[in-house]
């Protein structure tokens, strides 16, 4: 455009004010800057501090009060089952929400309405608060104890409105040529959602699902809240106690001793590694399965 | 012959097919997990924090100047606490508002398609870090640098902590501010450019001005998740209740408070416990307000250009 404005600008000042336009451009660069500067340094000090003490004593031992031989198997193990939870979990809840919305709610209802506006209010509530909400029900009123469980349930929670707010984008984008299509041939509804609808979106779902189980195993408030914060020696069980993985970096950064620091940082790169797996997977999904329509 | 085939294409009322309604049932009690959260959470929330306005007088509790619950002589007074979580937002503020912003001005007005569709998704890798993961880096790296550069901060200050956790909200601004300026009408631009205008006067003068409450909103958005933010608080800005503005020394935010509190072992139905819910509430109505105010500016500025 700038290339342009010289021909325009009939009063012969195309340097007028050019300098300035190089200033504010350089500012623009500059606060881009600052998120990728920081992304950086971040990766590349972790790394420094935390790549050589990666090693089996760290992926197959127990935390220990000796860092020489602390690890983090529990932690590991029990980041792994709350992945795995959370997709069973959020999965089927989260596309039934999505599909309740888009294919049979009727949007001029008050309810339906409400609903939508409670999803994306739940969205930006902090996840500390669903902690609270995790200690107060599932810990205390409900009685099942700082378990994993527990702890997987309250994660279920807290991503299902990014859960559904994918899908739902994931069923929108399926033409309507396709349903009525379907229709014309004498289909039911479920018989057009579940067999034309679904299909033609799961990469999408799969895509935001993954995406947002990957965001909810960096979770640690609400893990603490939960009460991960324990000494586990031994391999997590769904009913028993368990510390995740970003809770056992936490408790390793707090410590003042610069060893802790360092098993601190192998810790992150190694939640770090498994949050990029399930990144790559995701997008791999959605490069090879999504359609275009 | 014309009668008896419009007859024959009046459908009998079509038969009631109940799987179909229980499947939609099903749906409809997927959907009411979400309503019930939102109930849980507000019930969760409320019932204790009545119970502990029944043991602590709600105007000392909110102009009370010194947190200290586990005290023999109990002090419930959660200015302290507020001060800690606005000095931090405060920080995280000033350096998520401008990059945030420049750096949508930067993919919506001045890079290319292919370097936005780079760098956009380059920006949300910054959203996909575990915030454990910058408390560790707030502590270990942030801190010993503020010192080195003369900065006298202590170990843990609120310094460290915002500009950490302002870094954490630069995609949330970013991404936001940047949807409001591409749906700004071409129209516009071209205006502008017709008149003479060069890049900076449209981008300023222009963009900008026409996408202001998307933008405002996405600093709303910003900054609630800022108030609300609990590792990076709890690890680098400390957890000591500090009613002070100095961001170098340590503060103890509501988030920080909370998870401290509710990680150790305080017995159920005691007013220890209580606060977690007390201050829970109050974090809950802040984040609830902002948030509500940025809902409606976002549906403000929809309105505007559809």
């Amino acid at each position: 455009m700038s290339a342009t404005n010289p021909s325009v600008d009939l009063h012969g000042g195309p340097t007028r004010g050019a300098w300035r336009g190089r200033i504010f451009y350089a500012a623009l660069l500059l606060s881009l800057t600052v998120g990728f500067a920081t992304l950086g340094t971040l990766v590349v000090q972790v790394l420094k501090k935390g790549i050589g003490v990666v090693d089996p004593v760290l992926l197959t031992n127990p935390p220990s009060a000796d860092p020489a031989i602390a690890g983090a198997r529990p932690a590991i193990l029990a980041t792994l089952y709350l992945g795995i939870l959370l997709i069973a979990f959020t999965g089927p809840i989260g596309v039934g929400t999505a599909i309740y919305l888009e294919e049979y709610a009727n949007r001029n209802r008050w309810y339906n309405r409400l609903l939508e506006i409670n999803i994306q209010n739940l969205a930006a509530v902090p996840s500390i608060v669903y902690g609270i909400l995790g200690l107060a029900f599932l810990v205390r009123g409900l009685g099942l104890g700082r378990v994993l469980l527990a702890g997987a349930l309250i994660l279920t929670l807290l991503v299902l409105p990014t859960v559904i707010i994918a899908a739902r984008e994931a069923i929108r984008a399926v033409p309507g040529s396709i349903r009525e299509g379907a229709y014309a041939l004498g289909a039911t509804k479920w018989q057009v959602t579940w067999r034309q609808v679904l299909p033609a979106a799961i990469p999408g779902i799969a895509t935001g699902s993954i995406l947002a189980v990957s965001r909810a195993i960096g979770e640690t408030a609400p893990l603490l809240m939960i009460g991960a914060l324990t000494y586990i020696s031994f391999n997590p069980t769904i009913a028993g106690p368990f510390t995740a993985l970003p809770v056992q970096i936490y408790n390793w950064t707090k410590l003042p001793n610069a060893e802790f620091k360092d098993l601190a940082a192998a810790a992150i790169v190694v939640l770090l590694a498994m949050i990029l797996l399930l990144n790559a997977t995701a997008i791999w999904l959605r490069n090879r399965y999504q359609k275009k329509w | 012959m014309v009668a008896a085939r419009a007859e024959s294409l009046t459908l009998a009322p079509p038969r009631k097919r109940w799987g179909e309604a229980l499947i939609k049932a099903i749906l409809a009690l997927c959907a009411l997990v979400s309503v019930a959260t939102t109930v849980g959470i507000v019930v969760a929330l409320f019932a204790p924090a009545f119970q502990f306005f029944q043991e602590v007088d709600f105007a000392d509790y909110i102009t009370g100047t010194e947190w200290a619950p586990l005290f023999l002589q109990a002090k419930f007074g959660v200015l302290p606490l507020i001060a800690g979580t606005l000095s931090v937002t405060f920080w995280a503020c000033l350096v998520a508002i401008p990059s945030g912003l420049g750096a949508a001005i930067f993919l919506s007005e001045y890079a290319r398609p292919r370097t936005r569709n780079v760098l956009k998704p380059a920006l949300e890798l910054l959203a996909g870090i575990p915030t454990v993961v910058f408390g560790y880096f707030a502590l270990t790296f942030v801190t010993p640098l503020l010192r080195d550069i003369g900065i006298h901060v202590e170990v843990f200050n609120a310094l460290s902590a915002g500009l950490v956790m302002g870094v954490m909200i630069i995609p949330t601004v970013a991404s936001l501010s940047e949807d409001a300026m591409t749906a700004v009408p071409r129209d516009l631009r071209d205006g502008a450019y017709a008149l003479g205008s060069n890049k900076l006067q449209v981008s300023t003068r222009i963009v900008v001005p026409a996408a202001v409450s998307g933008i405002v909103a996405a600093f709303v958005l910003g900054i609630s998740r800022a108030i609300g933010e609990t590792m990076i608080a709890l690890l680098a800005a400390g957890q000591q209740p500090n009613l002070t503005f100095d961001p170098r020394q340590a503060v103890e935010t509501m988030a920080a408070f909370i998870a401290a509190t509710g990680a150790g072992d305080v017995p159920t139905g005691s007013l220890e416990y209580k606060t977690i819910f007390a201050v829970g509430a109050t974090l809950f109505a802040m984040t609830l307000i902002v948030n509500a105010f940025a809902i409606r500016l976002v549906r403000r500025f929809r309105e505007a250009y559809e």
